[in-house]
């Protein structure tokens, strides 16, 4: 049995969970290829063009997402909990989901 | 009564935890009708045996909760016309307890930790003292104030998802309840309070998920409540490491 889950917050704290999952996931793949720069130079090279693929752009995106939706959703939560706000934290909520849109939209349009 | 086509399907939840199943009942449908009203007409005219909880039937009480089509709600004060799909409806017994029989919980574990958040009063001053004044407007009695409308109906312990994650969490109920007694100027444990609710089990297990807050339906705000432990506790850990 499952309660309805469809509110605002609930889903700001599946978002929060999933994305921080993804970046921990993302992390060390990501040193994995900086230290290609030491031990396969070559091979470093070869994944540098392939990022120049749209495909590739589109990952940023995904990335540039997930980190902006975690920071903003990490600072609604510290600003939740630590300052003394009754206010309406589902607007917050939203309210960190669209700039996080913005900011990985921004970066899109940057680089495409 | 209504016509004989006007009839609700609906599946209430029969036996314990373990061998229970949903069973379907037809229901004269009414054009005012609670689903309360529903399962009382189930145990009058249907099948004596259903066991369910209710006494007030106005909101006051809080012993009729259940889940309806999956959510918790209260069910005297639940209309059926606003929760019916093409005139089907689901009653289960509340999520996250023991369940004894058919729609009835077994409500000990959530009471055991309003008892374990530090949620009994401990008197501040004798009946010899004089009566210290309350002052409505001061900041923390606001605070407390907006708690003691919890009518324990544990539809908040029901919605939410870390106490089905963890049986040892105290739930948003309790932590309210230890809130709004810090808050309180004339409860005398306020360091057992802070204690209780920063162990294993308390508030800081707590995601801000809201679930608490989206279905208490006296339209209290347990999760602010836990976000005013969490910065009470953490106040107190730095001041005791310093003192
Ligand atoms: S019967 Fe008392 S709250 Fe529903």
């Amino acid at each position: 049995m499952r309660p309805a889950r469809a509110h605002p917050l609930w889903l700001a704290f599946v978002l929060h969970r999933v994305s921080g999952l993804a970046l921990a996931l993302f992390l060390p793949l990501h040193f994995w290829v900086l230290s290609l720069a030491l031990t396969q130079p070559e091979r470093l090279n070869r994944f540098l063009s392939f990022t120049e693929q749209p495909i590739a752009k589109l990952a940023e995106f995904g990335l540039v997402f997930l980190l902006a939706v975690h920071m903003f959703g990490g600072l609604r939560l510290i600003a939740l909990e630590w300052l003394p706000w009754s206010a309406p934290q589902k607007t917050l909520a939203a309210g960190a989901v669209s700039v996080a849109a913005l900011i990985s939209g921004a970066f899109f349009l940057q680089v495409v | 009564m209504g016509r004989d086509s006007d009839v609700l399907q609906v599946s209430v939840w029969r036996g314990a935890s373990a061998q229970g199943r949903y069973r379907t009942y037809e229901v004269p449908a009414q054009e005012n009708q609670t689903v309360l009203d529903v399962v009382s007409w189930i145990q009058h005219y249907a099948d004596a045996s259903l066991t369910y909880r209710f006494a007030c039937r106005v909101g006051m009480c809080g012993s009729c909760a259940m889940m309806v089509n999956d959510q918790p709600r209260w069910t005297c004060r639940t209309h059926v016309r606003k929760v019916v799909k093409e005139g089907k409806v689901r009653i289960g017994p509340l999520r996250n307890l023991p369940v004894i029989k058919d729609l009835a919980t077994d409500m000990d574990p959530f009471f055991d930790k309003w008892v374990t958040a530090g949620g009994v009063h401990a008197p501040s001053a004798t009946r010899d003292e004089p009566i210290p004044p309350v002052n409505p407007e001061e900041t923390a009695r606001l605070e407390a104030s907006a708690g003691i409308e919890c009518i324990n109906c544990a539809i908040c312990y029901a919605a939410c998802d870390t106490v089905a994650g963890n049986p040892d969490y105290l739930g948003p109920a309790a932590l309210q309840r230890a809130w709004t007694l810090l808050n309180d100027g004339k409860h005398g444990a306020r360091d057992q309070i802070l204690d209780a609710v920063s162990g294993t089990g308390g508030c800081h297990n707590c995601h801000s998920m809201g679930s608490c807050t989206a279905f208490c339906p006296n339209d209290l705000d347990p999760m602010s409540a836990i976000a005013g432990l969490k910065r009470e506790t953490a106040r107190t850990f730095f001041r005791r490491r310093r003192g």
